[in-house]
Formats: C-alpha cells, sequence, structure tokens
C-alpha cells in the first residue's frame, strides 16, 4: 500500500482519500460500540452527551446505572437466568458436537454430505424460523416455557459451531498418533482421552465458546420457546430496549463489550496455540 | 472441512480401502489370506465395515439430538402450514352434509340439523370459539357468529323434548335413555361399580384415622359408556349424539350418564330418527316406549331448525358466504395460509385476490426484499474498501485492524442495536452533533430511527463484517503480481484495478453478498428494535402471529415461505463457495 516516489499528484491524492475513506469505515464499525461505553457512566437519565460530561465534570459521571444493574432484582434474575442456561447448552452441545466430530473426521463415514447438511443446519435457517417452529413443537411436548426447553434449543444452535470448529481442528491431526497409542496398548477410550483430545482440545475450547455465545447472547428463541421465568439477559434487554429504555441497558452492553474483548482474546490466543502444536506433528 | 484433506484418496496410510484396491490391481489368481486365514478381501470388507459403523455410532447421538431438537420443529411448521383439521373435527356432521351443497343459495335443512348436532357438541367443548376465530382468518364476523350461535344453540329441540315428556315422562328419565342405548352389562357394570363405590364409602366413614380414610378412597372411574350395536342401527343419529352426550358427562363433567337428562338435540335427534322410520322393527329395550313414540312422531309439532338458525340465532346463517367459506375449509389440509401468505384467499368461486386493505404481505415480501437488497449493496460499498485494505497492507498491521472488524462481529447483537438506538434517537448523539455542526435546525431533527432508515443503518452496521471477512479471505490470494504485470504493460492504476484486479475478487464478492442477504433477510430483533412499522421484515409478521394474532397457521405459511427462500440460496451459496468454506473468523 506504500505509494512509490514517481507518484503522480492525482495518485497521491487518491491515495490519501483512500485511506481517509478507510478510516471512515472503520470509525462507522467501532464507534457505536465505543459511543456507548461513557454514555453508560451518565449521572443523568439521558442518552446522549450532557454538557456537563462534555466538559468532563466529574459529577456529571456516576456508576448508578451499574448499580441499578448489581441491585435490580429483574437484571439479576436475568443474568442468573443466562448464567444457568448457557453453560448447561454449552456443556451439551460440545460433548456431543466433539464426539460427532470425531466420527464425521473418519475416513469412510457413509452419507457424510447429508449429515453434514443437517447438522450445520441450524445455523443456516433464519432464527425466527427456527424459533417459530421450536415454539409449535415444544408446545406439543409440554416443554414449551421450560428451563429443559430453553436449553435444548440453545445446544441445537450451538452444535454447528462446534462440529466446524472442531472438525477443521481434525483435519490437521496426525491419525498415526492414535495408531501408535493402539499399538503401544491403549484402549480406544485411553488413547481418545490421553492422546487425541489434549491435541484437539484448543478446538472444542474455541467451538465451545461459541456454543456459550451463541446461547448467552441469544434472544430470539428464548422469547418463544422460553416463559418468563426462562428471561435471560439479551432478552431483559430486548424488553428495556422496546418499551421502557433505561440507561441501564447501557451499563449491561458495557458489560457485555468488556465480555466479547475477553473471549476474542482467548479464542484468538487459543488459535496460535492449535496452530503450534499442529506445526509440532508432521502431516 | 475433513472432506477436502481425508477423503479416502488422499488418504496416503494404508486404509483398507487402499488395501482391497491394490489386491485387485495386482491380479493374483490365488486369493491372498490374512493372518487369521480368511481370504483377505473378506477380512478387509469387515474392517471397512466395523470402520463405517464405528463412525455412525459416534454421529448418532448428535444426529438423534439435533433430529429430535431441531427438524422435528421445523418439520412440525411445515405441517402447520397446511394442516386444518379443527373444521372438519369440530364440524364432522355438518362437513358431510355440506358436501351435496351446490354453492348457491342457503343449504336444506338436513344440513341445518348436522349444524346444530355438531354445535351442541362442540359448545359443550368450548371448541365453537376456537373454530370461529380459525374460520375468522378467512371471513371477518365469523367468530362472533360462532359466539353468537353457541349461546343459543342448546334451545334447538327444547320444543321436541317437551312433546316427548308429554308422550311418556319415562323420556324424561336418565335410566330410560341408558337402557335403550347402553351396550350389553353396561347397566349391570354401573351397578357394581355404584356398589363398590357406596361401599368403600362405608367403609370409610367407618375408619378411625383421616389416614385410614385416604386409604380407603375410592379413586376407580366409572365404567366407560358405549353405545350399543343395535341402537346403533335403529337409531343411527340420536346413538352418535348420545354418546357424545355420554362421553362428556363421564369426562368433561365427571358424571354420569344414569344421573343426567340429555341435552334437548338428543331429543331433535330423536326425532328425526323415528320420522325416518329406521326404528322400525326394534326390539331391544324400551322397545314398547319406542314403538309408541314412533307411531307419535308424525303428530309432533316440530319446528325447523333451519328458520331457527336463521330467524332466532342470526341472519348470517342465510348467507352462503358463510357456508361458502365452511365448505371451502371443510378438508383436513388446506393452501388457505399459503394463499393468504401471497396475499390470495380461497373463496366459494375459487381463488381471489385479497381485498386491498389486507394484502400487505406481498408488499411486505418486497420490502424485505428490497431492503436486504439495500443492506447488501451497503455491504458492499463499505466493505470492499476495507477489505483491500486489509489484504493489501502488511501482515502485522492488517491484524491490528482486522481486530477492528471482529470486536462488532463479536459483541453481543442488542448491544449493538442499543448503540444505534442511542445514536440515532431525535435527542441523540447523531442528530445532536447535526445540530451542533449546523447542518440540520434544531427545530427539524432529522427521523433517524422506527423506519427503513434507521433498520437499513443498523443492520449494515450489524452484518458489514459477514461481508469483510469473505472478501478478504479471496483478496489475500489474489497475488500481486498480476496488477503489477497489468500496469508494467502500460495499464493505468485504475484499468488494472478494474480488468485484473476486480475480477479476481468477484467470488469474494458472490460469498459475501449471499451471506449478508441470507442472514438479512430473517432478521428479525433489529428490525423490531429500529425499523418502527415502515421499516420491519416479514420475520416481524412471523413474530406477529405466533405471539399476537395467533394465526399460527399464516404464521407456519410465512416461515415456510422464507425458508425455502433461504435454502435455495444456500444451495447457491454452496455451490458457488462450498459451505465447508464457512470460517469463523
Amino acid at each position: 500500500m506504500e505509494l512509490p516516489p514517481y507518484a503522480t499528484l492525482g495518485q497521491k491524492i487518491w491515495h490519501y482519500a483512500f485511506l481517509v475513506i478507510c478510516g471512515l469505515i472503520f470509525f462507522f464499525l467501532i464507534a457505536p460500540i465505543l459511543t456507548i461505553i461513557p454514555l453508560s457512566f451518565n449521572a443523568q437519565n439521558f442518552f446522549t452527551f450532557t454538557p456537563g460530561m462534555l466538559a468532563f465534570e466529574a459529577d456529571a459521571y456516576s456508576l448508578r446505572h451499574y448499580r441499578d444493574f448489581f441491585t435490580n432484582p429483574n437484571w439479576q434474575q436475568a443474568l442468573s437466568n443466562s448464567v444457568r442456561i448457557a453453560p448447561v447448552a454449552t456443556l451439551i452441545s460440545v460433548a456431543l458436537g466433539t464426539l460427532a466430530a470425531v466420527g464425521l473426521s473418519q475416513s469412510h463415514v457413509p452419507f457424510r454430505r447429508a449429515i453434514m447438511a443437517i447438522l450445520i443446519s441450524p445455523m443456516i435457517v433464519p432464527l425466527i424460523i427456527s424459533a417459530a417452529g421450536m415454539y409449535f413443537f415444544y408446545s406439543r411436548l409440554g416443554l414449551q416455557g421450560t428451563y429443559i426447553g430453553v436449553v435444548l434449543a440453545h445446544a441445537a444452535l450451538g452444535i454447528p459451531f462446534v462440529i466446524i470448529t472442531v472438525t477443521a481442528t481434525l483435519v490437521g491431526f496426525d491419525r498415526s498418533l492414535t495408531r501408535a497409542s493402539a499399538n503401544l496398548g491403549a484402549g480406544p477410550m485411553r488413547t481418545f482421552f490421553k492422546v487425541q483430545m489434549p491435541l484437539i482440545l484448543p478446538g472444542v475450547i474455541s467451538g465451545g465458546l461459541f456454543a456459550f455465545i451463541t446461547s448467552f447472547d441469544e434472544v430470539v428463541v428464548v422469547l418463544f420457546v422460553g416463559s418468563a421465568g426462562q428471561k435471560t439477559l439479551p432478552w431483559q434487554m430486548f424488553i428495556g430496549l422496546r418499551e421502557q429504555i433505561s440507561p441501564t441497558i447501557l451499563a449491561v452492553a458495557t458489560i457485555l463489550v468488556v465480555i466479547s474483548i475477553a473471549l476474542l482474546t482467548v479464542v484468538e490466543l487459543l488459535r496460535r496455540r492449535s496452530e503450534r502444536l499442529r506445526g509440532m506433528s508432521p502431516g | 472441512m475433513a472432506d477436502a484433506t481425508t477423503g479416502p484418496d488422499q488418504f496416503t496410510g494404508p486404509t483398507p480401502d487402499n488395501a482391497i484396491r491394490e489386491a485387485d490391481r495386482a491380479g493374483r489368481t490365488e486369493p491372498m489370506v490374512a493372518a487369521d486365514g480368511t481370504p483377505l478381501k473378506r477380512s478387509l470388507n469387515r474392517a471397512l465395515r466395523r470402520q463405517k459403523l464405528r463412525a455412525l455410532a459416534l454421529i448418532s447421538p448428535l444426529l438423534i439430538f439435533i433430529l429430535v431438537t431441531f427438524v422435528a420443529p421445523i418439520a412440525d411448521m411445515l405441517f402447520r402450514s397446511v394442516e386444518n383439521q379443527i373444521v372438519s373435527e369440530t364440524l364432522p356432521r355438518t362437513v358431510v352434509a355440506l358436501e351435496d351443497w351446490d354453492g348457491t343459495g342457503v343449504p336444506d335443512e338436513e344440513v341445518f340439523r348436522a349444524l346444530a348436532a355438531d354445535l351442541v357438541v362442540a359448545e359443550e367443548l368450548k371448541n365453537h370459539t376456537r373454530l370461529g376465530s380459525r374460520l375468522n382468518y378467512e371471513m371477518t364476523g365469523m367468530s362472533s357468529l360462532m359466539r353468537q350461535t353457541g349461546r343459543d344453540v342448546d334451545e334447538i329441540g327444547e320444543v321436541l323434548t317437551d312433546q316427548f315428556v308429554e308422550l311418556d315422562p319415562a323420556w324424561e328419565e336418565p335410566a330410560t335413555w341408558v337402557s335403550l342405548m347402553a351396550r350389553d352389562g353396561w347397566v349391570e357394570d354401573q351397578a357394581e361399580w355404584v356398589a363398590a363405590a357406596e361401599e368403600a364409602e362405608a367403609a370409610q366413614d367407618a375408619a378411625a384415622t383421616p389416614e385410614e380414610r385416604r386409604a380407603l378412597a375410592f379413586d376407580e372411574p366409572e365404567p366407560t359408556f358405549r353405545v350399543s350395536d343395535a341402537a346403533q342401527e335403529a337409531f343411527p343419529r340420536t346413538a352418535r349424539i348420545y354418546g357424545q352426550f355420554a362421553d362428556i358427562t363421564q369426562t368433561e363433567d365427571e358424571d354420569s350418564p344414569t344421573e343426567e337428562e340429555p341435552w334437548n338435540i338428543v331429543y331433535q335427534a330423536l326425532y328425526e330418527d323415528l320420522s325416518a322410520g329406521t326404528a322400525q322393527g326394534y326390539d331391544g329395550p324400551e322397545a314398547d316406549l319406542v314403538a309408541r313414540s314412533e307411531a307419535a312422531v308424525s303428530d309432533f309439532d316440530a319446528p325447523s331448525v333451519r328458520s331457527f338458525f336463521v330467524d332466532e340465532i342470526d341472519e348470517d346463517w342465510a348467507d352462503p358466504e358463510v357456508w361458502g367459506t365452511i365448505q371451502a375449509f371443510s378438508s383436513p389440509y388446506t393452501a388457505g395460509y399459503f394463499l393468504s401468505a401471497v396475499d390470495l384467499k380461497l373463496t366459494p368461486d375459487g381463488i381471489e385476490a385479497q381485498d386491498a386493505d389486507q394484502s400487505i404481505y406481498i408488499l411486505l415480501f418486497e420490502r424485505t426484499m428490497f431492503m436486504s437488497l439495500t443492506i447488501m449493496f451497503s455491504c458492499i460499498l463499505l466493505g470492499y474498501p476495507i477489505a483491500f485494505l486489509l489484504s493489501n497492507l502488511p501482515m502485522r498491521t492488517s491484524n491490528l485492524l482486522l481486530i477492528l472488524v471482529l470486536l462488532p462481529f463479536w459483541t453481543s447483537l442488542l448491544v449493538r442495536t442499543s448503540a444505534w438506538k442511542v445514536l440515532l434517537q431525535q435527542q441523540g448523539v447523531i442528530n445532536d452533533i447535526l445540530v451542533w455542526i449546523g447542518l440540520v435546525s434544531d427545530t427539524n431533527r432529522l427521523a433517524l430511527i422506527n423506519n427503513q432508515t434507521g433498520t437499513i443503518i443498523a443492520m449494515t452496521h450489524i452484518l458489514l463484517p459477514f461481508m469483510i471477512l469473505p472478501l478478504y479471505s479471496v483478496m489475500k490470494t489474489i497475488p500481486p503480481s498480476y496488477v503489477r504485470a497489468a500496469k508494467s504493460l502500460g495499464a493505468t492504476n485504475w484499468t488494472a484495478f478494474w480488468r485484473v484486479y476486480f475480477p479476481q475478487s468477484v467470488p469474494g464478492i458472490g460469498a459475501g453478498c449471499i451471506l449478508v442477504f441470507i442472514l438479512s433477510i430473517g432478521y428479525y430483533i433489529t428490525p423490531e428494535l429500529v425499523g418502527g412499522t415502515t421499516g420491519t421484515f416479514i420475520s416481524n409478521r412471523i413474530a406477529y402471529h405466533i405471539s399476537s394474532s395467533l394465526n399460527w397457521g399464516l404464521a407456519a405459511a410465512l416461515g415456510t415461505i422464507l425458508l425455502v427462500l433461504v435454502l435455495a440460496l444456500y444451495y447457491l451459496y454452496d455451490r458457488i463457495v462450498g459451505i465447508d468454506n464457512v470460517s469463523l473468523g
């Protein structure tokens, strides 16, 4: 992207104009997310910068919206529901997903394409359709409005992410390691947990993180499949945004942004580690 | 994913598959044998089969899980979009009687008699309001008609009841009806049951402690009432309606047919049966009473059921359109929901266009398409320069900038939507800045939210990473030497870009476009929150029909159309890009 020394004036202008355009687009991408962070410290119930905030007066900022989040029973209920639902759904997705990914990466799998299409389908079908179908079907089974119903629905939505990340990790897996292990007398279980699992663990964890985020951030399906007793954090935010918009939402949003930055870092570190691990094994 | 590198032909190790092929290729005449003496080929085949089974065994738990928790719900939705059992289940007699109706004028007495019987049963089960709401989707006014009719329908046959009782008070006795209708042995079974219940009660009274009393409680249900074959033959209508009466009395009211006087409509049915003469020569229980009544019915004063419906209940029952609607939706499966979903309706005269004030779905589909396309083009416009920049910068810088793309991608959808809701408000940050700069005056701030603009801005922001990432991964693989070659051959910067670089980036554009388009046509949350009334998508309408209007069939039909659209696009995506190439950041 460097400008050659012989560039004409027009080329120089175009070059810098391009960089400015790109800068603006990056600004468009990132600014909305960054704007809500200072706004969440607003001492007033406003959604815009008060004159006091612009003048950086200390008493124009406060933690009252954060206090509200941590004391308001509605938000606490929502938080505890999210914390109860997402990990269980993730656990189901990861356990079943990893098992199936190991199966799918074998060299002879009949109907692999069809099976793959079915397993990926929760990611393809628009959420509103999944939500509608699950609402109809789970009401027949009596699962609509129950904790189990929401967990099963979220587990189904998280599975494609686990399948994709784990099969991608397994592509680089050197099969001679399992053969060596079997040759040295280890049973299939021992081979899996002692040899294969440690090597694909980064993929499993990042798949799990994707599944966790999917469940933790999911609102459409829980709106339909859940009832008031399963009100999760995104649900509470959704209601807050639709009905009485309160600045506490911005505090919650800021907390979620911090969480996603942390998760993004973890996934990136895992990816690097996985590449390093794969580098160790030939093939 | 796994396919490319672990397919059987790329696999270099000695798999059973390769070994078989090798054995074949060697063309030996003598079969090779494995260490245990079995022919090598068979032993290898067995190993292969075992491998396949093991793979399937590993996959099957998840496959079953997905089939139950996800595929079955989708199938259920598809089924609901055509299912229409409620009319034929609630009005079984009417549907049969209406088969011969030619669609003009008011149906004859026979149909009204059937309707009366059906509606009395439906009213007892409180099904008539559900039927009313179902038919109301097709013709407004049906819901109130059904409710009104449900209130009055139990009066039908009252005149006949009085006349039967006057003829012989035995007709008033539940016992007469039971002995006339019940299957052989039911009366004895029931008497036994009563005796057992009384015995248990006596024992309970004698019990000393409440615990004992509870242990002695008698909770066996009364023997289920069945109509006898003889009664069914002699009084087909009466037997049918009385059977339903007995069933409802036993299950819904938890009472006994031996204690309850039948509904008026049962007497109406009895009158019809006796007038029709099917009971001639009846020699079962109560034969004498039946014979006497049969002789008397010709003198009975039997008011027309049809005129009762039309004159007393609601004159709408004389409206052929009401009957046409019932007839049109009497089959257990219907295309009616799909027709409604594309602004058509099923009328007695065939398929017609929906009334102008109710035809909104085509408009909504068009709007969804138009807005998705707009969002897609905005994403190309904003995503292309970024992807170009990222792929032409040194690795270190581009990885840093990539974080700016990935952070929004990873941030909660609701966080981004709330950000836009806050920024775009009339008193929000963007309007404040515009006023401060002086671009707009304080009095006419821009309406950026609760309309199409709001949805398009917010969704472009939300979906932009889905455009940038595939574009970036394609652009990274374009070798810079082609552009250099073009330039060294005399192309200007523009020509080199447009004729050499751009065509190579088209696959990335295609992948990004389909991805963004698929995601946006099914979007629900963002349009719901920032779309107001003009910026909503078809998905918002689906949600509305599920949770507010409760027209689940229409919701399912709209969902099915959307699903087919998305799957068709995905098929395209698979052909162009390959689903296996979906990458996650």
